[in-house]
Protein backbone atom coordinates (compact mmCIF):
# COMPACT_ATOMS: atom_id res chain seq x y z
CA UNK A 1 0.00 0.00 0.00
CA UNK A 2 2.73 2.72 0.96
CA UNK A 3 4.41 3.66 -1.89
CA UNK A 4 7.78 3.91 -0.22
CA UNK A 5 8.46 0.30 0.66
CA UNK A 6 10.99 -1.49 -1.59
CA UNK A 7 7.61 -3.34 -3.42
CA UNK A 8 9.67 -7.06 -4.48
CA UNK A 9 5.64 -8.42 -5.59
CA UNK A 10 2.94 -5.87 -6.25
CA UNK A 11 -0.57 -6.83 -6.87
CA UNK A 12 -2.86 -4.23 -8.50
CA UNK A 13 -6.31 -4.17 -9.48
CA UNK A 14 -6.24 -8.18 -9.19
CA UNK A 15 -10.18 -9.74 -9.37
CA UNK A 16 -10.32 -13.39 -9.50
CA UNK A 17 -13.87 -14.83 -9.97
CA UNK A 18 -15.34 -18.23 -9.49
CA UNK A 19 -18.49 -19.42 -11.77
CA UNK A 20 -18.88 -15.82 -12.44
CA UNK A 21 -18.93 -14.77 -8.68
CA UNK A 22 -15.90 -12.40 -7.26
CA UNK A 23 -14.02 -14.24 -4.64
CA UNK A 24 -11.27 -11.87 -4.35
CA UNK A 25 -10.78 -8.35 -5.49
CA UNK A 26 -7.13 -6.44 -4.47
CA UNK A 27 -6.67 -3.16 -5.16
CA UNK A 28 -3.28 -2.98 -4.40
CA UNK A 29 -0.65 -4.74 -2.55
CA UNK A 30 3.07 -4.97 -2.41
CA UNK A 31 4.84 -7.64 -0.96
CA UNK A 32 8.26 -6.08 0.36
CA UNK A 33 11.52 -7.66 -0.40
CA UNK A 34 13.34 -9.49 2.16
CA UNK A 35 10.43 -9.72 4.58
CA UNK A 36 7.78 -11.67 5.57
CA UNK A 37 4.46 -10.93 5.10
CA UNK A 38 1.75 -12.59 6.86
CA UNK A 39 -2.07 -12.72 5.42
CA UNK A 40 -3.94 -13.43 7.98
CA UNK A 41 -8.08 -13.13 7.70
CA UNK A 42 -10.84 -15.60 8.60
CA UNK A 43 -11.89 -18.58 6.54
CA UNK A 44 -12.65 -18.25 3.11
CA UNK A 45 -11.13 -14.96 3.01
CA UNK A 46 -9.35 -14.88 -0.15
CA UNK A 47 -5.99 -15.85 2.00
CA UNK A 48 -5.06 -18.81 -0.07
CA UNK A 49 -6.81 -17.56 -3.29
CA UNK A 50 -4.51 -14.30 -3.40
CA UNK A 51 -1.63 -16.97 -2.62
CA UNK A 52 -2.66 -19.24 -5.96
CA UNK A 53 -2.81 -16.12 -8.16
CA UNK A 54 0.57 -15.24 -6.78
CA UNK A 55 2.02 -19.12 -8.01
CA UNK A 56 0.46 -18.19 -11.00
CA UNK A 57 -2.02 -21.32 -10.90
CA UNK A 58 -5.31 -19.81 -11.58
CA UNK A 59 -6.34 -17.13 -14.21
CA UNK A 60 -7.59 -14.05 -12.74
CA UNK A 61 -9.93 -12.02 -13.85
CA UNK A 62 -8.42 -9.11 -14.41
CA UNK A 63 -5.17 -7.24 -12.65
CA UNK A 64 -1.53 -7.27 -12.77
CA UNK A 65 0.94 -9.20 -10.46
CA UNK A 66 4.35 -8.17 -11.16
CA UNK A 67 7.54 -9.06 -9.47
CA UNK A 68 10.40 -6.45 -10.04
CA UNK A 69 8.10 -4.82 -11.89
CA UNK A 70 8.32 -7.37 -14.51
CA UNK A 71 4.88 -8.66 -15.67
CA UNK A 72 5.06 -12.68 -13.54
CA UNK A 73 3.01 -13.79 -16.21
CA UNK A 74 4.46 -13.28 -19.51
CA UNK A 75 6.55 -16.44 -18.54
CA UNK A 76 5.04 -18.21 -16.04
CA UNK A 77 7.31 -20.58 -15.89
CA UNK A 78 10.51 -18.39 -15.15
CA UNK A 79 8.48 -16.53 -12.88
CA UNK A 80 7.82 -19.79 -11.19
CA UNK A 81 11.36 -20.66 -10.89
CA UNK A 82 12.15 -17.88 -9.26
CA UNK A 83 9.53 -19.05 -6.18
CA UNK A 84 8.93 -21.62 -4.13
CA UNK A 85 6.21 -23.06 -2.47
CA UNK A 86 5.10 -24.98 0.65
CA UNK A 87 1.21 -25.74 1.73
CA UNK A 88 -0.46 -27.57 4.81
CA UNK A 89 -0.24 -30.61 3.31
CA UNK A 90 3.95 -31.56 2.50
CA UNK A 91 3.13 -32.30 -0.82
CA UNK A 92 6.12 -35.19 -1.38
CA UNK A 93 6.65 -36.81 -4.28
CA UNK A 94 6.82 -41.04 -4.47
CA UNK A 95 10.35 -40.88 -3.86
CA UNK A 96 13.22 -40.82 -1.60
CA UNK A 97 13.30 -37.59 0.94
CA UNK A 98 16.75 -36.73 -0.96
CA UNK A 99 14.96 -36.58 -4.07
CA UNK A 100 12.19 -34.27 -3.22
CA UNK A 101 14.41 -31.84 -2.00
CA UNK A 102 16.71 -31.97 -4.96
CA UNK A 103 14.21 -32.37 -7.19
CA UNK A 104 12.90 -28.74 -7.92
CA UNK A 105 16.87 -27.89 -8.43
CA UNK A 106 16.54 -31.15 -11.53
CA UNK A 107 14.16 -29.17 -13.24
CA UNK A 108 16.11 -25.98 -13.26
CA UNK A 109 18.75 -27.82 -14.79
CA UNK A 110 21.68 -27.50 -11.92
CA UNK A 111 24.48 -29.56 -12.85
CA UNK A 112 24.58 -32.67 -10.58
CA UNK A 113 27.44 -31.26 -7.36
CA UNK A 114 25.44 -27.76 -7.36
CA UNK A 115 22.31 -29.71 -6.76
CA UNK A 116 23.84 -32.06 -4.52
CA UNK A 117 25.65 -29.69 -2.32
CA UNK A 118 22.22 -27.67 -1.71
CA UNK A 119 20.46 -30.83 -0.58
CA UNK A 120 22.82 -31.66 1.69
CA UNK A 121 22.88 -28.04 3.00
CA UNK A 122 18.98 -27.77 3.76
CA UNK A 123 18.64 -31.46 4.68
CA UNK A 124 21.40 -30.24 7.75
CA UNK A 125 19.72 -27.27 8.13
CA UNK A 126 16.43 -28.30 8.56
CA UNK A 127 17.22 -31.55 10.64
CA UNK A 128 16.85 -34.51 8.41
CA UNK A 129 20.10 -35.48 7.03
CA UNK A 130 19.30 -38.78 8.95
CA UNK A 131 16.01 -39.21 6.75
CA UNK A 132 18.10 -38.81 3.31
CA UNK A 133 17.44 -41.97 2.47
CA UNK A 134 14.04 -42.80 3.58
CA UNK A 135 11.27 -42.92 1.25
CA UNK A 136 9.08 -39.68 1.49
CA UNK A 137 5.78 -41.82 2.25
CA UNK A 138 7.21 -43.46 5.73
CA UNK A 139 7.71 -39.91 7.59
CA UNK A 140 6.03 -38.93 10.31
CA UNK A 141 3.66 -35.27 9.76
CA UNK A 142 6.32 -32.90 11.14
CA UNK A 143 9.25 -35.03 9.07
CA UNK A 144 6.92 -34.78 5.97
CA UNK A 145 7.11 -30.71 6.37
CA UNK A 146 10.49 -30.57 7.01
CA UNK A 147 11.16 -31.84 3.93
CA UNK A 148 8.67 -29.87 1.93
CA UNK A 149 10.31 -26.75 3.71
CA UNK A 150 13.23 -28.04 3.01
CA UNK A 151 13.00 -28.38 -1.02
CA UNK A 152 11.70 -24.81 -1.21
CA UNK A 153 14.35 -23.48 0.07
CA UNK A 154 17.00 -25.47 -2.13
CA UNK A 155 15.82 -24.03 -5.26
CA UNK A 156 17.15 -20.43 -3.51
CA UNK A 157 14.29 -18.72 -3.94
CA UNK A 158 14.33 -14.85 -4.13
CA UNK A 159 9.96 -15.74 -3.18
CA UNK A 160 8.48 -18.13 -0.78
CA UNK A 161 5.00 -18.82 -1.08
CA UNK A 162 3.47 -20.78 2.05
CA UNK A 163 -0.09 -21.35 3.17
CA UNK A 164 -0.71 -22.89 6.36
CA UNK A 165 2.64 -24.68 6.41
CA UNK A 166 2.64 -25.28 9.86
CA UNK A 167 -1.20 -25.83 10.64
CA UNK A 168 -1.11 -29.62 10.08
CA UNK A 169 2.22 -30.43 12.46
CA UNK A 170 0.97 -31.40 16.77
CA UNK A 171 1.65 -28.65 19.02
CA UNK A 172 5.10 -29.65 20.39
CA UNK A 173 6.21 -30.67 16.63
CA UNK A 174 5.23 -27.09 15.45
CA UNK A 175 7.02 -25.02 18.45
CA UNK A 176 10.18 -26.77 16.88
CA UNK A 177 9.37 -26.21 13.30
CA UNK A 178 8.03 -22.69 13.76
CA UNK A 179 11.72 -21.82 16.10
CA UNK A 180 13.73 -23.36 13.45
CA UNK A 181 12.00 -21.22 10.41
CA UNK A 182 12.01 -18.20 11.93
CA UNK A 183 15.97 -18.79 11.98
CA UNK A 184 16.05 -19.69 8.70
CA UNK A 185 14.01 -17.18 7.43
CA UNK A 186 15.81 -14.22 9.18
CA UNK A 187 19.09 -15.19 7.90
CA UNK A 188 18.09 -15.79 4.61
CA UNK A 189 15.69 -13.01 4.12
CA UNK A 190 13.72 -14.67 0.94
CA UNK A 191 10.38 -12.22 0.37
CA UNK A 192 7.94 -14.41 2.02
CA UNK A 193 4.17 -14.58 1.51
CA UNK A 194 2.95 -16.57 4.63
CA UNK A 195 -0.61 -17.33 4.88
CA UNK A 196 -2.06 -18.11 8.16
CA UNK A 197 -5.06 -17.89 10.33
CA UNK A 198 -3.34 -18.49 13.67
CA UNK A 199 -2.91 -14.74 14.56
CA UNK A 200 0.22 -16.16 17.26
CA UNK A 201 1.91 -17.21 14.15
CA UNK A 202 1.02 -14.04 12.36
CA UNK A 203 2.98 -11.91 15.10
CA UNK A 204 5.76 -14.07 15.55
CA UNK A 205 6.75 -14.35 12.05
CA UNK A 206 5.62 -11.22 9.92
CA UNK A 207 7.13 -8.58 9.51
CA UNK A 208 4.32 -6.72 7.66
CA UNK A 209 0.74 -8.01 7.85
CA UNK A 210 -2.27 -7.86 5.47
CA UNK A 211 -5.83 -8.49 6.73
CA UNK A 212 -8.06 -10.19 4.41
CA UNK A 213 -12.14 -10.07 4.69
CA UNK A 214 -14.55 -10.74 2.27
CA UNK A 215 -12.05 -11.03 -0.29
CA UNK A 216 -10.81 -7.41 -0.09
CA UNK A 217 -7.38 -6.61 1.58
CA UNK A 218 -8.70 -4.80 5.09
CA UNK A 219 -5.82 -3.76 6.71
CA UNK A 220 -1.72 -3.62 5.96
CA UNK A 221 0.76 -2.61 8.62
CA UNK A 222 3.40 -3.65 11.29
CA UNK A 223 1.74 -6.66 12.83
CA UNK A 224 1.61 -4.52 16.29
CA UNK A 225 -0.30 -1.78 14.60
CA UNK A 226 -3.03 -4.33 13.07
CA UNK A 227 -3.17 -6.11 15.98
CA UNK A 228 -3.79 -3.19 18.46
CA UNK A 229 -5.53 -0.59 16.23
CA UNK A 230 -7.71 -2.63 13.60
CA UNK A 231 -9.47 -0.51 11.37
CA UNK A 232 -13.09 -1.56 12.07
CA UNK A 233 -15.07 -3.72 14.00
CA UNK A 234 -14.71 -6.69 11.54
CA UNK A 235 -10.64 -6.35 11.66
CA UNK A 236 -11.02 -5.97 15.78
CA UNK A 237 -13.12 -9.11 16.18
CA UNK A 238 -10.54 -10.71 13.74
CA UNK A 239 -7.62 -9.95 15.34
CA UNK A 240 -9.32 -11.25 18.84
CA UNK A 241 -10.06 -7.70 20.68
CA UNK A 242 -12.71 -9.23 23.19
CA UNK A 243 -14.55 -6.17 24.20
CA UNK A 244 -16.02 -3.84 20.95
CA UNK A 245 -18.30 -1.89 22.67
CA UNK A 246 -20.29 1.18 21.62
CA UNK A 247 -18.62 4.51 23.53
CA UNK A 248 -21.98 5.64 24.70
CA UNK A 249 -22.80 2.89 26.76
CA UNK A 250 -19.52 2.75 28.74
CA UNK A 251 -19.12 5.05 31.38
CA UNK A 252 -15.64 4.49 31.59
CA UNK A 253 -15.13 5.47 28.41
CA UNK A 254 -15.01 9.49 29.53
CA UNK A 255 -11.04 9.74 29.06
CA UNK A 256 -11.11 7.42 25.96
CA UNK A 257 -10.01 8.47 22.49
CA UNK A 258 -12.92 9.82 19.94
CA UNK A 259 -14.36 7.44 17.97
CA UNK A 260 -17.80 5.63 18.44
CA UNK A 261 -16.74 2.12 18.99
CA UNK A 262 -14.31 1.43 21.85
CA UNK A 263 -11.72 -1.20 21.24
CA UNK A 264 -10.17 -2.82 24.71
CA UNK A 265 -7.90 -6.17 24.67
CA UNK A 266 -9.02 -8.25 28.30
CA UNK A 267 -6.16 -8.40 29.34
CA UNK A 268 -6.14 -4.36 29.68
CA UNK A 269 -9.49 -4.33 31.81
CA UNK A 270 -8.15 -3.89 35.31
CA UNK A 271 -10.23 -5.31 38.33
CA UNK A 272 -9.92 -4.25 41.90
CA UNK A 273 -12.21 -4.52 45.10
CA UNK A 274 -14.75 -2.40 45.70
CA UNK A 275 -14.05 0.66 47.99
CA UNK A 276 -10.51 1.51 46.25
CA UNK A 277 -10.25 5.04 45.26
CA UNK A 278 -11.14 5.34 41.25
CA UNK A 279 -12.67 2.74 38.99
CA UNK A 280 -16.49 1.83 38.56
CA UNK A 281 -18.75 -0.26 39.89
CA UNK A 282 -19.55 -3.71 38.29
CA UNK A 283 -21.00 -7.06 38.89
CA UNK A 284 -19.76 -10.78 37.94
CA UNK A 285 -21.25 -12.78 35.74
CA UNK A 286 -19.22 -16.13 35.20
CA UNK A 287 -15.55 -16.78 35.66
CA UNK A 288 -13.70 -19.37 34.12
CA UNK A 289 -10.18 -20.75 33.35
CA UNK A 290 -9.26 -20.34 29.84
CA UNK A 291 -5.60 -20.92 28.48
CA UNK A 292 -4.30 -20.88 31.74
CA UNK A 293 -5.55 -17.33 32.42
CA UNK A 294 -9.34 -16.33 34.14
CA UNK A 295 -11.79 -15.32 31.95
CA UNK A 296 -14.16 -13.20 33.80
CA UNK A 297 -17.29 -11.64 32.80
CA UNK A 298 -18.63 -8.34 33.96
CA UNK A 299 -21.81 -6.38 33.73
CA UNK A 300 -21.70 -2.55 33.89
CA UNK A 301 -24.27 -0.12 33.33
CA UNK A 302 -26.04 -3.16 30.39
CA UNK A 303 -22.75 -3.48 28.98
CA UNK A 304 -20.89 -6.73 28.96
CA UNK A 305 -17.13 -6.52 29.18
CA UNK A 306 -14.57 -9.22 29.43
CA UNK A 307 -11.51 -9.31 31.99
CA UNK A 308 -8.25 -11.85 31.55
CA UNK A 309 -5.99 -12.32 34.87
CA UNK A 310 -3.87 -14.38 36.02
CA UNK A 311 -5.17 -17.16 38.19
CA UNK A 312 -3.34 -15.80 41.25
CA UNK A 313 -4.66 -12.14 40.57
CA UNK A 314 -8.04 -13.72 40.27
CA UNK A 315 -7.62 -15.51 43.58
CA UNK A 316 -6.01 -12.88 45.47
CA UNK A 317 -8.92 -10.86 44.78
CA UNK A 318 -11.63 -12.74 46.92
CA UNK A 319 -14.14 -11.93 44.67
CA UNK A 320 -17.11 -14.55 43.50
CA UNK A 321 -19.69 -14.75 40.76
CA UNK A 322 -22.25 -12.37 41.83
CA UNK A 323 -19.52 -9.92 43.52
CA UNK A 324 -19.44 -6.59 42.83
CA UNK A 325 -15.80 -5.21 41.53
CA UNK A 326 -14.45 -2.21 40.68
CA UNK A 327 -13.32 -1.76 36.86
CA UNK A 328 -9.98 0.24 35.66
CA UNK A 329 -9.11 0.79 32.10
CA UNK A 330 -6.05 3.15 31.27
CA UNK A 331 -6.86 5.40 28.15
CA UNK A 332 -3.69 4.36 26.11
CA UNK A 333 -5.55 0.54 26.35
CA UNK A 334 -8.42 1.90 24.50
CA UNK A 335 -8.49 1.82 20.93
CA UNK A 336 -11.30 4.01 19.08
CA UNK A 337 -13.12 2.94 16.07
CA UNK A 338 -15.00 6.19 13.90
CA UNK A 339 -18.19 4.87 12.57
CA UNK A 340 -17.26 6.27 9.12
CA UNK A 341 -15.09 3.69 9.07
CA UNK A 342 -17.23 0.74 9.44
CA UNK A 343 -18.58 -0.46 5.90
CA UNK A 344 -21.78 -2.95 8.00
CA UNK B 1 -7.48 -87.10 -23.85
CA UNK B 2 -4.85 -88.73 -25.73
CA UNK B 3 -5.58 -85.74 -28.32
CA UNK B 4 -4.35 -83.47 -25.82
CA UNK B 5 -1.66 -85.17 -24.49
CA UNK B 6 -0.30 -86.07 -27.72
CA UNK B 7 -0.57 -82.36 -28.77
CA UNK B 8 1.43 -81.29 -25.69
CA UNK B 9 4.22 -83.87 -26.84
CA UNK B 10 4.42 -82.43 -29.93
CA UNK B 11 4.58 -78.84 -29.30
CA UNK B 12 7.11 -79.86 -26.80
CA UNK B 13 8.90 -81.47 -29.40
CA UNK B 14 8.68 -78.70 -32.06
CA UNK B 15 9.93 -76.50 -29.15
CA UNK B 16 13.12 -78.11 -28.31
CA UNK B 17 13.87 -79.00 -31.65
CA UNK B 18 13.96 -75.34 -32.92
CA UNK B 19 11.02 -75.39 -35.42
CA UNK B 20 11.90 -72.67 -38.07
CA UNK B 21 8.50 -71.27 -38.34
CA UNK B 22 7.70 -71.49 -34.67
CA UNK B 23 10.27 -68.82 -34.08
CA UNK B 24 9.78 -66.52 -36.62
CA UNK B 25 6.02 -66.58 -36.17
CA UNK B 26 6.89 -65.36 -32.86
CA UNK B 27 9.64 -62.89 -33.11
CA UNK B 28 7.03 -61.24 -36.18
CA UNK B 29 3.77 -61.51 -33.19
CA UNK B 30 6.18 -59.87 -30.55
CA UNK B 31 7.23 -57.90 -33.29
CA UNK B 32 3.95 -56.85 -34.31
CA UNK B 33 1.92 -56.34 -31.29
CA UNK B 34 4.88 -54.21 -29.04
CA UNK B 35 5.15 -52.10 -31.86
CA UNK B 36 1.20 -51.30 -31.29
CA UNK B 37 1.31 -50.94 -27.96
CA UNK B 38 4.99 -48.52 -27.73
CA UNK B 39 2.76 -46.47 -30.57
CA UNK B 40 -0.68 -46.61 -28.00
CA UNK B 41 1.36 -45.71 -24.99
CA UNK B 42 3.31 -42.69 -26.75
CA UNK B 43 -0.08 -41.35 -28.20
CA UNK B 44 -2.27 -42.26 -25.09
CA UNK B 45 -0.36 -41.33 -22.25
CA UNK B 46 -0.58 -37.65 -23.01
CA UNK B 47 -3.80 -38.19 -24.53
CA UNK B 48 -5.18 -39.26 -20.99
CA UNK B 49 -3.19 -36.72 -19.00
CA UNK B 50 -4.91 -33.90 -21.50
CA UNK B 51 -8.13 -35.61 -20.82
CA UNK B 52 -7.62 -35.76 -16.67
CA UNK B 53 -6.24 -32.30 -16.70
CA UNK B 54 -7.81 -29.90 -18.73
CA UNK B 55 -11.59 -29.05 -19.45
CA UNK B 56 -12.97 -27.92 -22.47
CA UNK B 57 -15.50 -27.97 -24.99
CA UNK B 58 -16.02 -31.98 -26.03
CA UNK B 59 -13.75 -33.72 -23.34
CA UNK B 60 -17.34 -35.55 -21.90
CA UNK B 61 -17.71 -36.96 -25.52
CA UNK B 62 -13.67 -38.16 -26.24
CA UNK B 63 -13.81 -39.89 -22.74
CA UNK B 64 -17.51 -41.36 -23.73
CA UNK B 65 -15.71 -42.46 -26.80
CA UNK B 66 -12.62 -44.02 -25.01
CA UNK B 67 -14.83 -46.10 -22.74
CA UNK B 68 -16.87 -47.44 -25.35
CA UNK B 69 -13.73 -48.01 -27.53
CA UNK B 70 -12.52 -50.10 -24.35
CA UNK B 71 -14.83 -52.89 -25.23
CA UNK B 72 -14.84 -52.56 -28.84
CA UNK B 73 -15.06 -55.82 -30.86
CA UNK B 74 -11.73 -56.58 -32.68
CA UNK B 75 -13.22 -57.39 -35.85
CA UNK B 76 -15.63 -54.17 -36.08
CA UNK B 77 -11.98 -52.20 -35.50
CA UNK B 78 -10.25 -54.81 -38.37
CA UNK B 79 -13.09 -54.06 -41.03
CA UNK B 80 -12.91 -50.35 -40.13
CA UNK B 81 -9.13 -50.83 -41.03
CA UNK B 82 -10.28 -52.91 -44.05
CA UNK B 83 -12.20 -50.43 -45.57
CA UNK B 84 -9.52 -47.18 -45.31
CA UNK B 85 -6.55 -49.36 -46.41
CA UNK B 86 -8.65 -51.27 -49.27
CA UNK B 87 -6.92 -51.04 -52.76
CA UNK B 88 -10.21 -48.58 -53.56
CA UNK B 89 -10.33 -46.93 -49.89
CA UNK B 90 -9.03 -43.58 -48.63
CA UNK B 91 -5.61 -44.68 -48.02
CA UNK B 92 -5.36 -47.60 -50.51
CA UNK B 93 -2.68 -46.05 -52.55
CA UNK B 94 -0.32 -46.64 -49.59
CA UNK B 95 -0.29 -50.10 -50.34
CA UNK B 96 -0.70 -51.39 -46.93
CA UNK B 97 -3.36 -54.00 -46.90
CA UNK B 98 -2.11 -57.56 -45.56
CA UNK B 99 0.91 -56.53 -44.67
CA UNK B 100 2.43 -56.28 -40.94
CA UNK B 101 1.67 -52.64 -40.77
CA UNK B 102 -1.75 -52.55 -41.31
CA UNK B 103 -1.99 -55.35 -38.50
CA UNK B 104 0.08 -53.22 -36.24
CA UNK B 105 -2.84 -49.75 -37.26
CA UNK B 106 -5.49 -52.76 -35.99
CA UNK B 107 -3.40 -53.52 -32.82
CA UNK B 108 -2.71 -49.90 -31.66
CA UNK B 109 -6.34 -48.50 -32.57
CA UNK B 110 -7.37 -51.65 -29.90
CA UNK B 111 -4.80 -51.05 -27.67
CA UNK B 112 -5.02 -47.25 -27.63
CA UNK B 113 -8.11 -46.77 -25.28
CA UNK B 114 -7.48 -49.13 -23.33
CA UNK B 115 -4.08 -46.80 -22.74
CA UNK B 116 -6.01 -43.70 -22.83
CA UNK B 117 -8.64 -45.54 -20.07
CA UNK B 118 -5.96 -46.42 -17.91
CA UNK B 119 -3.47 -43.28 -17.99
CA UNK B 120 -6.92 -40.72 -17.50
CA UNK B 121 -8.02 -42.86 -14.80
CA UNK B 122 -4.58 -43.30 -12.91
CA UNK B 123 -3.55 -39.77 -13.28
CA UNK B 124 -7.12 -38.02 -12.21
CA UNK B 125 -6.40 -40.01 -8.80
CA UNK B 126 -3.85 -38.02 -8.24
CA UNK B 127 -3.98 -35.55 -5.46
CA UNK B 128 -4.91 -32.14 -7.53
CA UNK B 129 -2.80 -29.95 -4.77
CA UNK B 130 0.28 -32.20 -5.52
CA UNK B 131 -0.06 -31.03 -9.40
CA UNK B 132 -0.18 -27.64 -8.17
CA UNK B 133 3.25 -28.16 -6.24
CA UNK B 134 4.45 -29.56 -9.38
CA UNK B 135 3.42 -26.47 -11.04
CA UNK B 136 4.58 -24.20 -8.43
CA UNK B 137 8.38 -25.86 -8.47
CA UNK B 138 8.91 -24.52 -12.30
CA UNK B 139 8.43 -27.59 -13.87
CA UNK B 140 7.03 -26.73 -17.73
CA UNK B 141 4.34 -28.98 -19.33
CA UNK B 142 6.89 -31.52 -20.26
CA UNK B 143 8.36 -32.03 -16.64
CA UNK B 144 4.91 -31.94 -15.41
CA UNK B 145 3.79 -34.95 -17.83
CA UNK B 146 6.83 -36.65 -16.71
CA UNK B 147 6.54 -36.37 -13.18
CA UNK B 148 2.93 -36.97 -13.11
CA UNK B 149 3.52 -40.72 -15.34
CA UNK B 150 6.53 -41.44 -12.63
CA UNK B 151 3.88 -40.85 -10.14
CA UNK B 152 0.99 -42.91 -11.24
CA UNK B 153 3.64 -45.73 -12.88
CA UNK B 154 1.77 -48.22 -11.13
CA UNK B 155 -1.42 -47.99 -12.83
CA UNK B 156 0.44 -46.81 -16.03
CA UNK B 157 1.88 -50.46 -15.86
CA UNK B 158 -1.26 -51.73 -16.00
CA UNK B 159 -2.28 -49.60 -18.99
CA UNK B 160 0.64 -51.33 -20.83
CA UNK B 161 0.07 -54.66 -19.68
CA UNK B 162 -3.89 -53.91 -20.91
CA UNK B 163 -2.89 -52.55 -23.85
CA UNK B 164 -0.07 -55.09 -24.98
CA UNK B 165 -2.54 -57.78 -23.56
CA UNK B 166 -5.47 -56.66 -26.00
CA UNK B 167 -2.71 -56.34 -28.90
CA UNK B 168 -1.20 -59.79 -28.47
CA UNK B 169 -4.22 -62.09 -27.98
CA UNK B 170 -6.39 -60.09 -30.62
CA UNK B 171 -6.92 -62.52 -33.59
CA UNK B 172 -10.36 -60.96 -36.18
CA UNK B 173 -8.47 -57.83 -36.94
CA UNK B 174 -5.16 -59.08 -37.81
CA UNK B 175 -6.62 -62.04 -39.99
CA UNK B 176 -8.70 -59.16 -41.52
CA UNK B 177 -6.00 -56.44 -42.20
CA UNK B 178 -3.06 -59.05 -42.52
CA UNK B 179 -4.45 -61.57 -44.25
CA UNK B 180 -2.58 -64.50 -42.33
CA UNK B 181 0.23 -65.08 -45.31
CA UNK B 182 2.54 -67.47 -43.99
CA UNK B 183 6.10 -66.23 -43.87
CA UNK B 184 4.71 -62.72 -43.86
CA UNK B 185 1.61 -61.72 -41.65
CA UNK B 186 0.91 -65.01 -40.14
CA UNK B 187 1.29 -64.52 -35.83
CA UNK B 188 0.51 -66.93 -33.15
CA UNK B 189 -3.34 -66.29 -33.11
CA UNK B 190 -4.00 -66.18 -36.00
CA UNK B 191 -2.02 -69.29 -37.12
CA UNK B 192 -3.65 -71.42 -34.58
CA UNK B 193 -7.02 -70.23 -35.72
CA UNK B 194 -5.33 -72.10 -39.58
CA UNK B 195 -4.10 -75.50 -37.70
CA UNK B 196 -7.26 -75.98 -35.55
CA UNK B 197 -9.08 -75.51 -39.24
CA UNK B 198 -7.23 -77.80 -40.59
CA UNK B 199 -7.28 -80.44 -37.81
CA UNK B 200 -3.42 -80.01 -36.85
CA UNK B 201 -4.48 -79.78 -33.37
CA UNK B 202 -0.39 -80.52 -31.82
CA UNK B 203 0.76 -77.57 -34.09
CA UNK B 204 -2.20 -75.34 -32.63
CA UNK B 205 -1.52 -76.34 -29.36
CA UNK B 206 2.47 -75.50 -29.36
CA UNK B 207 1.21 -72.00 -31.08
CA UNK B 208 -1.21 -71.55 -28.26
CA UNK B 209 1.45 -72.11 -25.65
CA UNK B 210 3.79 -70.32 -26.97
CA UNK B 211 1.42 -67.84 -27.02
CA UNK B 212 0.67 -67.85 -23.45
CA UNK B 213 4.12 -68.60 -22.10
CA UNK B 214 4.83 -65.09 -24.04
CA UNK B 215 1.98 -63.54 -22.85
CA UNK B 216 3.05 -64.59 -19.42
CA UNK B 217 6.69 -63.35 -19.01
CA UNK B 218 5.43 -60.46 -20.34
CA UNK B 219 3.02 -59.56 -17.83
CA UNK B 220 5.29 -61.02 -15.13
CA UNK B 221 8.14 -58.78 -16.04
CA UNK B 222 5.69 -55.58 -16.10
CA UNK B 223 4.17 -56.93 -12.49
CA UNK B 224 8.15 -57.68 -11.06
CA UNK B 225 8.36 -53.43 -11.90
CA UNK B 226 5.14 -52.48 -11.23
CA UNK B 227 5.01 -54.50 -7.57
CA UNK B 228 8.92 -53.53 -6.52
CA UNK B 229 7.96 -51.37 -3.68
CA UNK B 230 10.41 -48.34 -3.95
CA UNK B 231 11.21 -47.71 -7.45
CA UNK B 232 13.86 -44.73 -7.88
Amino acid sequence: MSPQVDAHIAVRDLVVQRGGVTVLEVEALDIPRGQVSALIGPNGAGKSTLLAALQLVLHPARGTLTLDGEPMHADPVRTRRRMAAAFQEALLLNMSVRANVELPLRLRGAPRTRRRELTEYWLERFGIADLASRHAKQLSGGEAQRVSLARAFASQPEVLLLDEPFAGVDAPTREHLIADFAEIVSQTRPTTVLVTHDRDEALRLGDQLALLIDGRVRQVGAPLDVFDRPIDREAASFVGIENILPRASLALAQDAPVGDWLCIRAEQVGLERVGLEGGVGARVLSAKLVSSLMQVELIQDGVTLVAKLPRAAWSQLGVEVGDQVSVRIAPEAIHAIADSRERL
Amino acid sequence: MDLIWDGIREAARLWWAGDREIIEITLRTLAISSSATALALLIGIPLGAVLALRRFWGRGLIVAAVNTGMGMPPVVIGLLVALILWRTGPLGRLDLIYTPTAMVVAQLLLSLPLVVGFSLASIQSVNPRLIGQIWAMGANRWQVLWLLVRETRLGLLAAVMAGFGAAISEVGASMQVGGNLAGETRVLTTATVLETGRGNFEVAIALSLVLVVLAFLVNLALTTVQQRRFVR
